[in-house]
């Protein structure tokens, strides 16, 4: 298991309030919900319950409303905000049992964190902001210089080493805040809502330019957002959140093609499934009747890029992997999706 | 009366209590009638009661045992030693003739380069200059040893506040708990006027420099440890926790990120702190402080308008020069915050400029003494003083009226009430109005402090004192409200009076009784004036934003609507500016109360008199200490029985 996952989150639990560590003891106050808590207790769960394993090089992105706890648990993945109770297992060492001391190299070392207010220190220069980190492991200067200049060019910001955080625009100034992260070198990335407060178009530039890092770099990442559009391009894996719950977790057209309740159903429902479905989720079991000598594809293929096969086919496509014959497709069920007739189950 | 400024914030909100409190008075007026003159609780000015005789026996052991009492040889004594040397130093390097020489280590041309170049670096180039104005103003005024003392003991208590105040203010910022804990007595020092630090310091620290530079930087330290923790705390939350995420250590965090982050802030405080010394090193002139504050006190006792005129003058330009270097220093860090890399060649000649002005002015004799002839201060007394003469006799039937119309209209009737109804009248009056307004709370700080107050034994001058305070108070409000809503509605009214306001705001509190002594002579109608000039430009500029503070889209509807200009001022702006009216009464209060005090100096009489006699006779020390007391119980009493009708606390 510690060999195909980076971070193993097990039951944790963040509760704000007086005497918060005797919620998760208590079976009967884990069942009531956030209100009753508040009504009960006085105490407010952020975080209730919540597992999941993130593997080396995969985009996790943790998806939620405002207030659904998604910043308070990646927070707590960092102990910037102390989990009240569960389990963080980062690279095999649980890092809740960890010390101050050692939490600290961790957190200079193996994992940073990009925030959606940039947190860039006004007085000082671009290169300087970048180099922070290594400047606080005690880095020399040229040692630090040399690695922030690096990671400037890395994202984008040649020419702006010596300008002021105030002086950049804000998709520039989250890129200062990236290279920051990406500077020290971490295992792991967390981004907290990090394009949130940017204009939509800005906002696509910086989804792209994850994209193309984690093409160039291969880290593994944990990207918190409220925005599904964002969640689906950029997440391997989604794990959606509610209330402090977490609802469903799986890939995009998991959550798309089999949402677990109507909370997700009702999230997924303007997303255009064309694009986020694979064949898998539309094709049909083979009739007698079907003429089964048509092109073949395979069960991953995403609806939109099969289209213009299947309508040019004038008999049932073929879903096969691996030679065995998984289903077929045929113009209707191609077009119900396309036409956006809620068919799918 | 009484409930001018209450009453009118009460209006809006909670009908029916305004009746009642009308009744309370009412009921008041026709008890006095019949009960007028018993129970006063009258002492005549060399009269002392038990506890007052039991003060000076404190005093007199203190005395007696400060040489041999453990807890003085090791402990005040100690302070006062290293409080004492460190402004004797100063006062060496640039006021008083000092290490055999006849003239201070710093002459004039020394010290004028030095600021001059300090000022340069720190805060510009515009600063610079009017620094050097003022300081050679000094000179020509006759004045430059005095003033020189005056600094000289306002930086040593500047340089001990902030070497205690910024580190508590760290602590402050950093730990909830402790931040708790210091803002109800910062908010308590806050309050107490000026005047009542004096007195208990001499007890354990004599009177003289020392306990002047202590008493001034126990008054100074609060702004500097309040705005060291605001600043902190308010460093965005996100670049804390940015740091936090790369794994700094807290000593990493402080001085990566919290201190430069509120560095802006923390200079602010440096500069309030500086004007707050300023403003007590004149005053702590009463014991013994050398400088220009004793000048002016002695040209008060003797009626000298001119004398106090000249050296008042310096007090305010002493208050503009540094207020203006400090506030430019602050705005350059708060705008750019970071450090100017292209000035060193610069900086390094003017540097060498400013060391070679300062030898000379150790070397020679004409850098070192400002000459003689060329002194203007004479000239300015004596024009000041034909001024105030003129003023006296010409302008003497429009003043005179002026004077007669408040005191026979306002402050006769009411200090007849307050001085002449039995002490439980009064009291009971008090308790009734602090349940009418406030809660449980400020009932049973009212009755404590009424108990107290007759403790003191100083019943009748409090009621004097209150007397004044209350009608310099409605005074206040008057123009609080009335130049307040202008400018709050009208911008560029705003833009030309709020300059004035703020100037005034830096002045030393005692500078206002110099004009006001020219036009009214010694009376207690002369402290009441100045309380009121003293106290209105915080008044006003709270209700100003006040009003300014009211949401557009409220104004926008209301005109919307059809309001005329007086619906808009009595039906929107004022009723929702009602939380900063209460502000400003309560802050009114205590600075009309400190002020009013300080008017004992001009024959304002009661408690501030008794104060500044206990400084000067031996035997009324005990009296003035009870004084001193008093003044801080009314004040408390007042701040309550303000303050309880007002929802959120009211400070600032």
């Amino acid at each position: 298991m510690s060999t195909e996952t980076v971070i193993s989150v097990r039951d944790l639990w963040k509760v704000f309030g007086h005497k918060a560590d005797r919620v998760p003891r208590s079976d009967e106050l884990k069942a009531l919900t956030r209100r009753e808590l508040i009504e009960r207790t006085g105490c407010t769960a952020a975080v209730r319950e919540v597992s999941f394993d993130v593997a080396p090089g995969e985009v996790f992105v943790v998806m939620g409303l405002s207030g659904s706890g998604k910043s308070t648990l990646v927070r707590c993945l960092t102990r910037l905000v102390e989990p009240t109770a569960g389990q963080v297992v980062f690279e095999g060492e649980d890092i809740l049992g960890a010390g101050k001391r050692r939490l600290r190299d961790l957190r200079r070392h193996k994992f940073s964190m990009v925030f959606q207010n940039f947190g860039l220190l006004p007085y000082r220069q671009v290169i300087d902001n970048v180099a922070y980190g290594l400047e606080i492991r005690g880095a020399s200067k040229a040692e630090r210089l040399r690695r922030a200049r690096e990671v400037i060019d890395l994202v984008g910001l040649e020419g702006y080493e010596h300008s002021y955080p105030d002086q950049l625009s804000g998709g520039m100034q989250q890129r200062v805040g990236l290279a920051r992260a990406l500077a020290v070198d971490p295992d792991v990335l967390y981004f907290d809502e990090p394009f949130s407060a940017l204009d939509p178009l800005i906002r696509r530039d910086m989804q792209n330019e994850v994209i193309r890092l984690h093409r160039e770099v291969g880290k593994t990442m944990v990207f918190i957002t409220h925005d599904l559009n964002e969640a689906l391009r950029l997440g391997d894996r989604i794990l959606i959140m509610r209330d402090g719950r977490q609802v469903q977790c799986g890939t995009g057209d998991e959550l798309v093609g089999a949402p677990a309740d109507d909370y997700v159903r009702d999230f997924v429902r303007d997303v255009p499934r064309a694009s986020v479905l694979t064949l898998r989720w539309v094709m049909r079991q083979p009739r007698p009747d079907d003429v089964l000598d048509g092109p073949e594809l395979g069960p991953e293929v995403v609806i939109r890029d099969a289209v213009r096969t299947v309508l040019a086919a004038d008999r049932p496509v073929k879903v096969v992997r691996d030679g065995t014959l998984l289903g077929v497709v045929t113009a209707e069920e191609i077009l119900t999706v396309v036409t956006d007739v809620e068919a799918v189950a | 009366m009484a409930t001018t400024t209450v009453g009118l914030q009460r209006t809006w909100r909670r009908p029916g209590k305004p009746v009642l409190v009308a009744a309370v008075l009412l009921a008041w007026v026709l008890i006095w009638v019949p009960a007028r003159g018993v129970h006063t609780l009258g002492l005549s000015p060399a009269d002392l009661t038990p506890l007052h005789h039991w003060l000076n026996d404190v005093n007199d052991t203190v005395g007696a045992n400060r040489d041999s009492s453990p807890f003085f040889l090791y402990f005040f004594n100690e302070i006062r030693a290293a409080v004492d040397s460190l402004v004797t130093f100063l006062q060496d390097l640039i006021a008083q003739p000092s290490y055999g020489r006849p003239v201070p280590v710093l002459g004039w041309l020394g010290v004028v380069a030095v600021v001059a170049y300090v000022s340069w670096v720190f805060a510009g180039w515009k600063p610079a200059l009017l620094a050097a104005a003022g300081f050679v103003f000094f000179g020509l005024q006759g004045l430059w040893e005095e003033s020189m003392d005056t600094l000289a003991l306002t930086l040593g208590a500047v340089v001990i506040s902030l070497l205690i105040g910024i580190p508590l203010g760290i602590w402050a910022g950093l730990s909830d708990r402790f931040h708790k804990l210091v803002t109800p007595v910062l908010d308590f020092m806050q309050t107490m006027p000026t005047f009542v630090y004096l007195a208990p310091l001499t007890l354990l620290f004599l009177i003289g420099p020392a306990s002047a530079t202590i008493a001034t930087l126990i008054y100074a330290m609060p702004p500097a440890i309040r705005l060291t923790a605001h600043g902190i705390r308010s460093v965005p939350r996100s670049a804390v926790e940015a740091s936090e995420s790369l794994g700094a250590t807290g000593r990493q965090k402080l001085t990566g990120v919290l201190l430069p982050l509120s560095k802006g802030t923390i200079v602010l405080g440096v500069n309030q702190t500086i004007m707050a010394a300023l403003s007590m090193v004149t005053i702590a002139a009463l014991i013994d402080a050398p400088g220009l504050g004793k000048t002016v006190i002695k040209a008060l006792q003797t009626l000298d308008v001119g004398t106090a005129f000249n050296a008042g003058l310096a007090i305010v330009v002493m208050a503009v020069v540094l207020d203006r270097v400090t506030t430019a220093a602050g705005n350059r860090v708060r705008q750019t915050g970071r450090a100017a890399r292209f000035r060193r060649p610069l900086l390094a000649v003017f540097g060498v400029v400013a060391a070679v002005c300062a030898y000379l002015s150790h070397t020679y004799y004409w850098a070192a003494e400002f000459p003689d002839d060329v002194t203007i201060g004479g000239t300015l007394a004596k024009s000041a003083d034909s001024v105030a003469l003129w003023a006296q006799q010409d302008l003497s039937t429009a003043t005179e009226a002026i004077k007669n119309a408040i005191t026979y209209a306002l402050l006769n009737p009411l200090e007849a009430l307050l001085v002449e109804s039995p002490w439980w009248l009064v009291g009971a009056v008090a308790v009734l109005l602090a349940a009418l307004l406030g809660t449980v709370r400020s009932v049973i700080t009212t009755a404590a402090c009424v108990a107290l107050l007759i403790g003191t034994g100083l019943w009748q001058d409090s009621m004097t004192t209150l007397a004044m305070t209350i009608v310099a108070t409605a005074m206040v409000m008057l123009l609080g409200v009335a130049v307040g809503v202008w400018m709050g509605r009208n911008r560029f009214a705003d833009r030309i009076i709020r300059p004035v306001l703020d100037a005034g705001q830096t002045m030393p509190a005692f500078v206002y009784l110099v004009p006001f002594l020219a036009l009214f002579s010694a009376t207690r109608f002369t402290a009441i004036v100045a309380a009121v000039v003293f106290a209105a430009p915080v008044a006003i500029k709270i209700v100003a934003d006040g009003v300014r503070a009211i949401p557009a889209a409220t104004a926008e509807s209301a005109t919307a609507a059809g309001s005329s200009a007086w619906q808009m001022i009595t039906k929107v702006q004022l009723p929702m500016a009602r939380p900063s009216l209460t502000l400003a009464a309560n802050q009114g209060l205590i600075y009309v109360l400190s002020m009013v005090v300080v008017g004992g100096l001009v024959g304002a009489g009661a408690l501030g008199y008794d104060v500044v006699a206990g400084f000067s006779q031996g035997q009324l020390y005990g009296k003035g200490l009870a004084a001193g007391a008093a003044i801080v119980l009314l004040g408390i009493m007042l701040d309550r029985i303000a303050r309880a009708s007002s929802p959120s606390k009211g400070s600032n």
